[in-house]
C-alpha cells in the first residue's frame, strides 16, 4: 500500500479536478432543469415557471461565486462540504417540492424558490473554489480556458441528457437524487485525491458515505413517494384504494369521517353525506305516495338508496352504475355497509353494472321516480349524460306522473352550468323545479326535479330525516340573487357546451 | 348495369404496378395482422359479364319505369315516383346490397360505413334533400324553414374532428399550433376569402357556389375558376403557408377523391363556400351522421321498395325505340336474363358504363360518358376490442385526421351512441388514391393484397395510436374503384355534360356524374330531377 500513500503529482490531480468540474457543471444544471420542469409540470405556464426558474438559479450562482471569496483557508475541505451538500440538498429538492406540493405544506412557491436559491449558491462556490484549488498547479489563462470548456462541456451534455433521456425514463425525482448521488461521489472522490492535505477526513468521509446511503435509498424508494404523496393529498388514511376500468376508487377516513373521492374528486364525506342525500331524493319522493318503482343511475355508493328505502311502499329499486367495482365495494365493507344501511342488499334492490345510456335503450320499463346521480361533467363522455339526448331517454321510463331529480353541481360555483342543465331538461321537454341545499363539505350545491306535473313541496316528510323539514323545504327553490337564473342553451349532444362552461367556472373555482 | 369490375379488370396488365414497394410491410412490431376481408362490387358476377356467355333473354317484363342503379341517385329516383303517386316501378342493383357509395356494413359490434359516412347540414337550394330528411323524420317542422330543427338521433356528436401533427391532436382539421405568425394570418385570410365566396350571389341572386350546383350563378368571373386548378388558384394569390396548402389538397382529396393540383378551382372552392345550411338546434357546421354512416338513409329508403328491387341485377344491353326503351339484364338471383320493357328508364349507374352496353346512343352523349375520369377508394373497417388510448392534445372525436398521412384519417362508428364505457368499437379508414393517374391506382388497388393494405393502414394509424396493432381484432377492407368522378378544369363547367340533363329520348339521367361532382346532394337532385322528368313523359306530373 506504499504508492496510496504517496501524494498524486499535479498533473494527476488536474484530470481528475476538470473531470469533476464536468460533473459538477453537469448536476447544476440539472437541478436548475429539474425545479424548471417541477414548477411547470405542477403550477402549468412553462414558459413563466422555466424563465423564472433559471432566472432565480443564476442570481443565487452570482451570490455563490461571490460568496467564494470568503472562502480563506481550508479551499479542498470547504469544497468537499458543499459537494455533500449540493448533493444532498440537490438531490432531494424534486422530491422534497413534489412532496410539499401534495400535502399542501406552505406556499408552494415560496419553497420553490427558496430550495432553488440554497442550491443555486451552492453551485455558485463550486466552480470558483475548484479554479482556485487548481490555480496552486496551473497558469491562469490556461485554467480558465480549461474550465470553462469543462463547464460548458457538462452543461451540454446534461442538456440533452435530460429531455431525451433522464425526465421521460427516470421521472423528475429520481433524476434529481441520481445527480444527488453524483455531487456526494464527487465529494468522496475529493477525500480519495486530497487524502493527504485534509484535516478532519474522517468526519467528512462519514458524512459523504450517509449523503450517498441516503440518496441511494431515496432513488430506490422512489416510487413510494408518489403512494406517500397521494396519502398526503388526501391528507386523511387511505382505507381503500383502487383503480377499475372506468376510475381511481378511493375512499379515506379520518376519526369518523368516511370520505369517497373517485378520479380525486370528492363524492361524499360521511359528516354530511345525509344532506345531500336527503335532499336529492326527499323533495321529490315525499311528493309521490303512489311511487312503487325507483330507478337510481348512478350512485353505486347506495346512499341515495338508503334514502329511497325508508319509504315502506317501495315495491322495487333498480340501481344501474358502470362500475361493478363501487357496487361490490359498498355492499361488501363493513363500514360503508354501515353508512349505507347494508341498503345494497336489500331484497327490493336490483343492481345492474351498466351504461345508464345503454340500459335506457334496451329496457323499456317505467319508473314512478327516477335518480340521476352521476359525477359532475367533467369531459364530453359524462356530458353526455347531462344532455337533451339523454333526458328524453330518462323520460320515456318515466311513469305517467313519475318524476326525475337530477344532481346538478354547484348553482354557486358553477352557475351558468347549472341553469344549463336546467335549460336542457326543459328542451327534453319536462317541466323543472331547481334547488339547492348547502352540504359542508361540497358547499352549496343544486338538484334539479323534471317531470310533466307542476311541481309543489311536500307538505310534510313521513320518513325518519336528520337535515330536511317541510317548512324549510320551501325555501329550497328559493335562489338569491348570486345563484339566480341566467338564460342558457340547452346541453346538446352535438356541442356539448355543458362541458367546456363546466370547465371554464372551476377552473375559475380553483384559481382563486 | 354492367359491374364496375368489368371495366377494372378490363384495364388489368395495362399498367404496370410501378407502385406496389410503396406500400411495402414495414411492420417491424410482433404483433401479426388482425383477420379480415377484401371486398368490393361482385366479383363473382363480374367475372361471368366479362367472359360473355350471358344468355339471351327468356322472358319480357313490363313496367312504366325502370330505374337501373340502387345508389343515392336511383334511390331519390324512386322516392319521387313513390312521392308523386307512382309506385310502379323496378330498381336494378349490381350488387347484393343498396347504396353504392353510401353502402355499409355491420358486425356484432357496431354499423359502420363502407363508403360516404355523412352529410352537412342542407343548403337553402337543397330542397329536396330537406324534404327527404323531413319524409325520414331527421328533420322536424317545415322543410324549407331557414333553421329547420334536426332529430339530435343524427346530428354529429361533440367533439366534431380533430388533427394530429407532430404528436398533437388538435381541434378542427387545420393545425394551427406551431404555426408562423404568416401561416396564421395565411389561414385567416383564406377564411375570409371563402366566407366572401359563401355569401356571393350575381345580379340574378343567384350563389356564386350554390348546392346543388345548378343553382350556382353562371357569371363568367366565377365560371372561369373552372378553367384552373385549385392550386394555381392559391399560388395565384399568393398563398404559401404549406398548411394551407396541405388543407385544401386534404379537403380535395376528401370530397373528391382528386389532387388539389387536377381539382378545377371552382369545384375547390365550391367544397368551402358551397354549405351554408343552418339548424336551430345546431351549430351551422354540424353535420348528420350515423353509425352506418349514409347507409342509414338507403336503409329507410331501400326499405319502403324492397319488393321492387332486384339485387344481383346486371343490365348488359340497353336500347330504344319508338315504343318504349328495353334493358336486357342478368338476374342473378333467377340465374337467367330478363328483358324488362319500360316506357321510361332512369340511367342511376355512373356514365362511364352506358356506351359499353347502350345501342343507338348519340356521339355526343357517348363523348361525355366516356369523358369523365373516376378516383377510386378504399375505405377499411378496423374492429378494435377497445378505442385507441386519445393521445396528447383533444379527445378523440368522430372524425380523426393525421395531417400529413396518405390517408383522410378514420371516422369512430360508435361516437354517437350515449355510451360511457370504452367498449369495442369500429374505426372507418379512408382513403383515396389521389395521388396518381387513376387507372394506374386502380391498378394498384386491384392488386395490393389485403394483407398488405392492413399492414400499411396499421402502419400509418400507429404513428398517433402505437397500440393500434394490439387493439385491431379485424380489418376489413373495401375497393372503390370508381368511387367519384373527378372535378377537373372544364368538368362541371362542361355544357355537354349539363345537356345531358335533358335525357335521351325515353332514358333520364340520374347520377352525380351529371353535375361533376360526386356528392349526395347531387345524386338526390339529379334522381328527383330524372324522375320529375320521367313522370312528365309519363302525362303524370
Amino acid at each position: 500500500m506504499a504508492e496510496a500513500v504517496a501524494a498524486p503529482t499535479a498533473a494527476g490531480r488536474q484530470l481528475p479536478l476538470l473531470i469533476s468540474i464536468f460533473l459538477v457543471a453537469a448536476c447544476g444544471l440539472a437541478y436548475e432543469l429539474i425545479a424548471g420542469a417541477l414548477a411547470s409540470y405542477l403550477l402549468g405556464d412553462s414558459v413563466t415557471q422555466f424563465s423564472t426558474v433559471i432566472g432565480a438559479y443564476l442570481f443565487a450562482m452570482g451570490i455563490g461565486s461571490w460568496l467564494s471569496r470568503h472562502v480563506r483557508r481550508d479551499l479542498i475541505g470547504t469544497f468537499v462540504r458543499i459537494e455533500i451538500a449540493v448533493g444532498a440538498l440537490g438531490g432531494f429538492t424534486a422530491a422534497a417540492l413534489f412532496l410539499a406540493f401534495a400535502a399542501h405544506a406552505g406556499p408552494f412557491r415560496i419553497l420553490l424558490y427558496a430550495a432553488v436559491l440554497v442550491v443555486g449558491v451552492l453551485v455558485g462556490l463550486e466552480i470558483p473554489l475548484v479554479m482556485r484549488i487548481l490555480r496552486r498547479e496551473v497558469a491562469f489563462s490556461d485554467l480558465v480556458a480549461r474550465v470553462l470548456s469543462f463547464d460548458y462541456l457538462g452543461a451540454l451534455a446534461v442538456s440533452l441528457l435530460f429531455p431525451l433521456l433522464l425526465a421521460p425514463h427516470l421521472g423528475l425525482v429520481r433524476s434529481g437524487l441520481l445527480f444527488g448521488l453524483v455531487n456526494a461521489l464527487v465529494a468522496l472522490w475529493g477525500l480519495h485525491i486530497f487524502r493527504l492535505e485534509l484535516a478532519g477526513r474522517r468526519l467528512l468521509q462519514g458524512a459523504a458515505f450517509a449523503a450517498v446511503a441516503l440518496l441511494g435509498a431515496g432513488f430506490a424508494g422512489a416510487g413510494h413517494l408518489t403512494t406517500l404523496a397521494e396519502g398526503w393529498l388526501y391528507a386523511d388514511d387511505i382505507i381503500h384504494a383502487e383503480t377499475t376500468p372506468y376510475q381511481r376508487i378511493v375512499v379515506t377516513r379520518w376519526r369518523d369521517d368516511i370520505r369517497l373521492f373517485l378520479n380525486q374528486n370528492l363524492q361524499f364525506s360521511s359528516t354530511d353525506e345525509y344532506r345531500y342525500h336527503e335532499a336529492l331524493v326527499h323533495p321529490g319522493l315525499a311528493t309521490l305516495p303512489g311511487a312503487r318503482r325507483v330507478l337510481v343511475l348512478g350512485g353505486g355508493d347506495g346512499l341515495a338508496v338508503r334514502e329511497i328505502l325508508k319509504y315502506p311502499q317501495i315495491e322495487a329499486v333498480t340501481l344501474v352504475d358502470l362500475d361493478p367495482a363501487m357496487t361490490g365495494l359498498f355492499s361488501r365493507a363493513p363500514l360503508l355497509r354501515q353508512l349505507n344501511g347494508d341498503a345494497l342488499h336489500s331484497p327490493k334492490l336490483t343492481v345492474v353494472n351498466a351504461d345508464a345510456g345503454r340500459w335506457l335503450e334496451e329496457n323499456s320499463e317505467y319508473y314512478d321516480f327516477i335518480v340521476a346521480d352521476f359525477p359532475d361533467p367533467t369531459a364530453y363522455a359524462i356530458g353526455k349524460l347531462y344532455s337533451t339526448a339523454f333526458y328524453r331517454l330518462v323520460d320515456k321510463h318515466l311513469a305517467a306522473h313519475g318524476r326525475l331529480v337530477v344532481q346538478t353541481t354547484s348553482p354557486f360555483y358553477a352557475r351558468r352550468s347549472f341553469w344549463t342543465v336546467a335549460a336542457t331538461l326543459e328542451a327534453a321537454g319536462l317541466r323543472t323545479a331547481a334547488y339547492h341545499a348547502l352540504v359542508p363539505s361540497f358547499g352549496e350545491w343544486g338538484f334539479i326535479l323534471a317531470g310533466h306535473d307542476d311541481y309543489a313541496p311536500p307538505m310534510r316528510y313521513e320518513v325518519p330525516l336528520r337535515f330536511l323539514t317541510a317548512a324549510m323545504t320551501p325555501a329550497l327553490f328559493q335562489f338569491p340573487a348570486d345563484m339566480a337564473r341566467i338564460d342558457m342553451e340547452p346541453n346538446r349532444l352535438n356541442d356539448q357546451s355543458l362541458v367546456r362552461t363546466f370547465e371554464q367556472e372551476w377552473r375559475h373555482v380553483q384559481h382563486q | 348495369m354492367v359491374t364496375r369490375r368489368r371495366f377494372l379488370t378490363a384495364t388489368a396488365g395495362m399498367a404496370t404496378v410501378a407502385a406496389a414497394p410503396m406500400i411495402a410491410c414495414r411492420r417491424e412490431s410482433g404483433t401479426p395482422l388482425p383477420p379480415g376481408t377484401l371486398a368490393g362490387s361482385d366479383a363473382a358476377l363480374g367475372h361471368r359479364l366479362r367472359e360473355g356467355g350471358i344468355p339471351e333473354p327468356a322472358e319480357t317484363r313490363r313496367t312504366p319505369v325502370l330505374i337501373v342503379g340502387g345508389g343515392i341517385g336511383g334511390l331519390s329516383a324512386a322516392w319521387q315516383l313513390q312521392r308523386a303517386g307512382l309506385p310502379d316501378f323496378i330498381l336494378l342493383e349490381l350488387e347484393a346490397a343498396p347504396g353504392g357509395n353510401a353502402r355499409w356494413g355491420e358486425n356484432a359490434v357496431s354499423a359502420y360505413p363502407l363508403g360516404a359516412h355523412y352529410l352537412p347540414l342542407p343548403t337553402a337550394e337543397a330542397t329536396d334533400v330537406r324534404a327527404l330528411l323531413a319524409d325520414l323524420g331527421a328533420l322536424k317542422g317545415d322543410p324549407q324553414a331557414a333553421r329547420p330543427e334536426y332529430d339530435e338521433t343524427w346530428l354529429c356528436h361533440a367533439p366534431h374532428e380533430r388533427v394530429y401533427l407532430d404528436g398533437f391532436w388538435e381541434e378542427g382539421l387545420l393545425p394551427k399550433l406551431g404555426a408562423s405568425r404568416g401561416e396564421r394570418a395565411e389561414f385567416a385570410r383564406f377564411h375570409d376569402a371563402m366566407a366572401e365566396f359563401k355569401v356571393a350571389r350575381d345580379l340574378f341572386g343567384r350563389r356564386a357556389f350554390a348546392l346543388p350546383v345548378v343553382a350556382s350563378s353562371r357569371d363568367a368571373r366565377w365560371r372561369a375558376l373552372d378553367g384552373i386548378t385549385m392550386a394555381d388558384w392559391l399560388i395565384g394569390h399568393d398563398y404559401r403557408s404549406p398548411r394551407l396548402h396541405a388543407y385544401v389538397d386534404y379537403a380535395c382529396r376528401d370530397d373528391y377523391g382528386t389532387d388539389y393540383r387536377q381539382t378545377s378551382a371552382w369545384a375547390g372552392i365550391h367544397y368551402f363556400a358551397c354549405r351554408n345550411g343552418e339548424a336551430a338546434n345546431a351549430a351551422s357546421d354540424t353535420v348528420l351522421t350515423a353509425p352506418e354512416g349514409n347507409g342509414w338513409i338507403v336503409r329507410r329508403l331501400a326499405a319502403r321498395m324492397e319488393s321492387q328491387i332486384r339485387y344481383g341485377a346486371a343490365v348488359f344491353r340497353l336500347a330504344q325505340d319508338r315504343a318504349g326503351v328495353s334493358a336486357d339484364v342478368w338476374l342473378e338471383a333467377e340465374r337467367r336474363s330478363v328483358r324488362y320493357r319500360a316506357e321510361q328508364l332512369i340511367w342511376a349507374a355512373p356514365l362511364f358504363l352506358l356506351p359499353k352496353l347502350a345501342t343507338g346512343l348519340p356521339p355526343a352523349v357517348a363523348a361525355v360518358c366516356a369523358a369523365g375520369t373516376y378516383a377510386p377508394w378504399l375505405v377499411a373497417n378496423l374492429t378494435l376490442r377497445e378505442p385507441p388510448a386519445p393521445g396528447a392534445g383533444a379527445p378523440l372525436a368522430w372524425d380523426n385526421v393525421l395531417f400529413d398521412a396518405p390517408g383522410l384519417g378514420y371516422v369512430m362508428a360508435t361516437h354517437q351512441q350515449l355510451r360511457l364505457a370504452p367498449g369495442p368499437t369500429v374505426m372507418t379508414y379512408y382513403r383515396a388514391l389521389a395521388d396518381r393517374p387513376p387507372a394506374e391506382a386502380r391498378q394498384l388497388l386491384l392488386d395490393t393484397s389485403r394483407e398488405a393494405w392492413a399492414a400499411a393502414i396499421l402502419d400509418e394509424l400507429s404513428r398517433a395510436h402505437r397500440e393500434l396493432p394490439q387493439l385491431t381484432a379485424r380489418l376489413d377492407v373495401y375497393r372503390h374503384g370508381h368511387a367519384m368522378i373527378r372535378p377537373l378544369p372544364g368538368v362541371v363547367g362542361d355544357e355537354a355534360r349539363a345537356a345531358l340533363a335533358r335525357g335521351w329520348g325515353r332514358v333520364r339521367f340520374a347520377h352525380a356524374d351529371l353535375s361533376g361532382l360526386s356528392l349526395f346532394e347531387e345524386a338526390n337532385y339529379r334522381g328527383v330531377a330524372a324522375a320529375r322528368a320521367a313522370l312528365t313523359a309519363l302525362g303524370r306530373a
